[in-house]
């Protein structure tokens, strides 16, 4: 079991509140990412959970018991570290038993479960080494290892993947993902990087100096983004942002339209502009639209195949139907 | 551009280097060279350097006439007592200063810092009088404890800039794991700055064993060590300088020795942060 509930939860540095009072619910069994630029409160959120930072106020429950002042150890999470914190002295099998070892296991018990996760995570073959010969990506291993073996209520895991290189990442992501599907258990992921958000979460929490700007699942937030911080966050490339009289025209302040619903072609549309720099990613290319009258560039995402050049003259379809309008206060109007 | 350095630059270094480092060990030399002389020849003007009757006799009248091994063994003792005390203060101490810093730890290192730049004479009438009260008055355990006092304030600084070295996520991950205090500084911290310890030990044993102010001045004859032992030679007889260099020689040998075979750790240990 692990259901995790933040209570007007608080947090302050000295003088400086750097999350003000927060609710939020993290269901059991549940894949929750917390999201936000940096310096957002993600990680000090993650840290306040674990125990390993002091709540100023407010309330943490885990399955419904008061955790507040439970210290670390004893809140049954284990913590995956951007830095793997693995212990440079001991082996790998060393690493994976530390906790069981404090849980004063017995021995038998110990080498059957840590012979389980090495061989779920396919660490047998250097388990008898230390992490200083292992690889970026065997060391993360080795450090999910270490968090399994206690089956705790929820795994934390506090940007695990920003030191691997981009290959290594996505292959972990999807493995962090297969362990989630297979434990079932209550997992809470803290990244910058929205592609992961939205590859792996069931549900996203978008943070903004400490404030919750919006929850829901990652399609939630790329169809219906809250306001004009989420629909700007999450989506790759950046969705676009116009303002002034074409807005107006669709009766808002600001007009949302995602670089994947706007159609280029040679002529016919309502928009045009002069083609920028074209990004080519070979399945898609992002062209970034200068001259069009409206308030900024936009950015249009083609087919690799489409062929327009810098400086060409092109025409911008927008898709009506998946335009977002939002108010003079940012908020999404209905 | 890197620097270049050519091979003329680089003898002429190591000949300072070589002029430097036998200036300075020139004293022990000399008195190592006295202690093989015979007292004529200890005195004679001009000296002779090398080419001497070399004589084993001066070493036989000093084990002859004072119990070297009994001074050898307070020696060992009191450096070895007060660094083992000090660094079981020292860990936690070190420990809360590193990873549970407050406003005032950099004050509190300092002022640790300031108790060694008191001139120890300025105590020595209270703690002279404190150790007639208590009757540790030329007793080794009284020794252990005032040396591992006095040279705490370098263990501690020691051992906190070993640890400031050791990732913070590291321990973090340790109690996540459900590792208690003790358990994270026994199972975790320690053997992750094992070097570190190794050289504070090692500085400390040196520093301890050539104390002479406070083992002179609280000590007699059951807890005097080696540096009371090179004492008994310089004051009653006069000018002995042949014996005296064979008591020096006996006296400092163990932990030249011990200097000797430890020195890398020693160098790494106080060059230990600096580069990262």
């Amino acid at each position: 079991m692990g259901r995790i509930t933040l209570d007007k939860v608080t947090k302050s540095f000295g003088d400086v509140e750097v999350i003000p009072p927060l609710d939020l619910t993290i269901e059991d069994g549940e894949f929750t990412v917390f999201v936000g630029p940096s310096g957002c409160g993600k990680s000090t959120l993650l840290r306040l959970i674990a125990g390993l930072e002091d709540i100023t106020s407010g309330q943490i429950r885990i399955d419904g018991n008061d955790a507040t002042s439970v210290p670390p150890a004893r809140r049954g999470l284990a913590m995956v570290f951007q830095s793997y914190a693995l212990y440079p002295h001991m082996s790998v099998r060393k690493n994976i038993a530390f906790p069981l070892r404090m849980a004063k296991l017995d021995q038998a018990e110990i080498d059957r479960r840590v012979e389980g996760a090495a061989s779920v995570l396919n660490l047998a073959d250097y388990i008898d080494r230390k992490p200083g010969q292992l690889s970026g990506g065997q060391r993360q291993r080795v450090a999910i290892g270490r968090a399994i073996v206690r089956e705790p209520a929820a795994f934390l895991f506090d940007e695990p993947l920003s030191n691997l290189d981009a290959a290594l990442r996505v292959g972990m992501r999807l493995e962090i993902s297969e362990l989630h599907k297979r434990l079932e258990t209550t997992m809470i992921y803290v990244t910058h990087d929205q592609v992961e958000a939205m590859t792996m979460a069931d549900k996203i929490v978008v943070l903004r100096a400490g404030h919750i700007e919006q929850v829901g699942s990652p399609l939630e937030l790329y169809r219906t983004p809250r306001n004009l911080f989420v629909a700007g966050f999450i989506g790759s490339p950046r969705m676009n942002l116009i303002s002034g009289p074409e807005a107006e025209k669709h009766g808002c302040h600001t007009l949302g339209i995602r670089p994947e619903h706007i159609e280029v072609s040679a002529e016919g549309g309502p928009w045009s502009g002069v083609v920028g720099v074209s990004e080519h990613l070979g399945s898609d290319t992002f062209f970034h639209i200068h001259d069009t009258g409206l308030d900024e560039t936009i950015t249009v995402r083609a087919d690799g195949e489409v062929g327009f050049s810098h400086g060409d003259r092109v025409s911008l379809t927008p898709r009506e139907d998946v335009m977002h309008r939002f108010g003079a206060d940012g908020l999404r109007m209905a | 551009m890197a620097r270049t350095v050519t091979a003329r630059r680089k003898a002429i270094n190591t000949a300072i280097a070589w002029t430097i480092g036998l200036l300075i060990f020139f004293p022990i030399l000399w008195t190592i060279l006295t202690s093989f002389k015979t007292e004529a020849e200890a005195i004679a003007s001009p000296p002779s350097f090398l080419f001497f009757d070399w004589t084993l006799e001066n070493y036989a009248v000093v084990q002859e006439r004072s119990n070297y091994m009994r001074f050898l063994w307070n020696s060992v003792i009191i450096a070895v007592g007060s660094t083992i005390l000090g660094i079981i203060i020292a860990v936690p101490a070190a420990w809360s200063m590193a990873f549970v810093p407050s406003k005032r730890t950099k004050d509190i290192l300092l002022w640790m810092l300031s108790t060694k730049m008191l001139p120890a004479v300025g105590v020595l009438y209270p703690i002279y009088l404190i150790f007639i009260r208590m009757g540790i008055l030329d007793s080794r355990a009284g020794l252990v404890v005032v040396l591992m006092l006095i040279n705490l304030p370098i263990i501690v600084w020691m051992l906190y800039t070993y640890f400031k070295e050791i990732p913070g996520e590291i321990l973090e991950a340790a109690r996540m794991d459900g590792a208690t205090l003790k358990s994270e500084i026994l199972y975790v911290l320690t053997p992750m700055a094992i070097p570190g310890i190794a050289s504070t030990v090692l500085l400390n044993i040196i520093l301890a064993w050539n104390e002479a102010f406070w083992t002179l001045n609280l000590t007699a004859a059951n807890a005097a060590p080696l540096t009371a032992f090179i004492a008994s030679y310089s004051s009653p007889e006069g000018l002995f300088y042949a014996k005296l260099s064979a008591a020096s020689t006996m006296a400092i040998a163990p932990i030249l020795i011990l200097g000797w075979f430890s020195q890398k750790q020693l160098v790494r240990g106080l060059t230990f942060g600096a580069v990262k």
